[in-house]
């Protein structure tokens, strides 16, 4: 069965492509057919995010209008055995496709596919109204800030308005050694806060900026903390049970004493 | 600073926690469809049975009291209105 995934936020900016992108390969990895879509339709991101921004001809909009075939608008990516990225339009705007469209468009889409990853816009307008149509599961990606969890909240009221009953949460960005020092929310903070699902904690890592310059998800090498807790949280989406990533970090002597002193 | 340290300082996350407490809670009763407004008009037709109010200068805010979520308002009376008890039909004055 397969099944669509919409990446959604409110806030800009938190995590959405980054994680549209390495949930995309990591499912393929894991043996799936997988097509990750661009839905900001006019601010087109992530081709450039998964390295395939060379080829692309046709895009979304296209297939909408009728220009090409769905076939002849997916690039497939050379990396990973069956992973295609449908890109969006960078010229028309995101009032180009309406939520009827995406629906009949991402059903295309499934009789081929096991997962549809849908990149959602930032906002609550038209172009999230598109970019969840279609969608049987939506995602949240916060990142632990006051605003951040704020919008989150609004995205759950959308979302559970719009028939999405269990809306789940990645929590992005987590600076362990800022949580450790009570500076930063913790998990348990946020979830007790928005009342929602965890679907999974990636930590801030600077492997992705490394990553978004090359073109290459984090999940495609060993060596990234944010790709193992997105390869982590693929295999949730596929059903697994993977229990959570232990980021806490060692406390080295100076923020032990540190922590005692501000204690007295 | 050296010194901070031995002060006793409310943790940034639990300011974060307790302000986003208040601001989703207001959040989620101004979005869910104007029930705000709907429950002021009520608790103003209520108390407009008693006394007099100043309708215009009526304000209601959240605010923090011992540690809870409070639901204050502010109710300017300009009079109350004679002869009001619980069982009381009270006549509407015109004002
Ligand atoms: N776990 C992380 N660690 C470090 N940097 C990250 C992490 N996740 C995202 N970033 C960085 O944050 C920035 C925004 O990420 P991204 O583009 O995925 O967000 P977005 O939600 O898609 O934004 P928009 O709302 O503009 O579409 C990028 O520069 C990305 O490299
Ligand atoms: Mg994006």
């Amino acid at each position: 069965m397969s099944q669509a995934i919409v990446i959604t936020s409110g806030k800009g900016g938190v995590g959405k492509t980054t994680t549209t992108a390495n949930l995309g390969v990591a499912l393929a990895l894991s043996g799936a057919k997988v097509v990750v879509v661009d839905a900001d339709i006019g601010l087109r991101n992530l081709d450039v995010v998964m390295g395939l921004e060379n080829r692309i001809v046709y895009d979304l909009v296209d297939v909408v209008e009728g220009y090409c075939r769905l076939r002849q608008a997916l690039i497939k990516d050379k990396r990973v055995d069956g992973l295609f990225l449908l890109p969006a339009a960078q010229t028309k705007d995101k009032n180009a496709v309406n939520p009827e469209q995406m629906k009949e468009l991402i059903g295309a889409l499934k009789e081929e596919h096991d997962y549809i990853i849908v990149d959602c816009p930032a906002g609550i307008e038209q172009g999230f109204r598109n970019a969840i149509s279609g969608a049987d599961r939506a995602v949240i990606v916060t990142t632990p800030e006051v605003s951040a969890v704020r919008d989150a909240d609004r995205i759950t009221g959308l979302l559970e308005a719009s028939g999405f009953e269990k809306p789940e949460l990645i929590i992005n960005r987590i600076k362990p050694r800022m949580v450790a020092r009570g500076d930063m929310m913790d998990i348990p903070d946020i979830i007790d806060i928005l009342a929602i699902d965890l679907l999974g904690v990636v930590p801030d890592d600077d492997y992705i900026v490394v990553s978004t310059n090359r073109g290459e998800p984090a999940v495609m090498t060993d060596n990234s903390r944010a790709g193992e807790a997105y390869r982590n949280i693929a295999r949730r989406i596929r059903g697994e049970e993977v229990p959570f990533l232990d980021l806490s970090e060692k406390e080295t002597i100076w923020s032990r004493l540190r922590r005692l002193m501000r204690r007295n | 600073m050296v010194f901070n340290w031995f002060r006793q300082k409310t943790k940034t996350k639990d300011v974060a926690k307790d302000r986003l407490r208040v601001v989703l809670m207001q959040d989620r009763l101004s979005l869910s469809h104007g029930i705000m407004e709907e429950m002021k008009d009520e608790v103003i037709t209520a108390i407009s049975k008693y006394v007099e109010i100043d309708r215009p200068g009526i304000e209601f805010s959240w605010k923090e009291i011992d540690k809870r979520r409070a639901l204050v308002a502010n109710i300017p009376v300009i009079s109350i209105k004679r002869g009001a008890t619980s069982n009381d039909r009270v006549t509407q004055r015109s004002y």
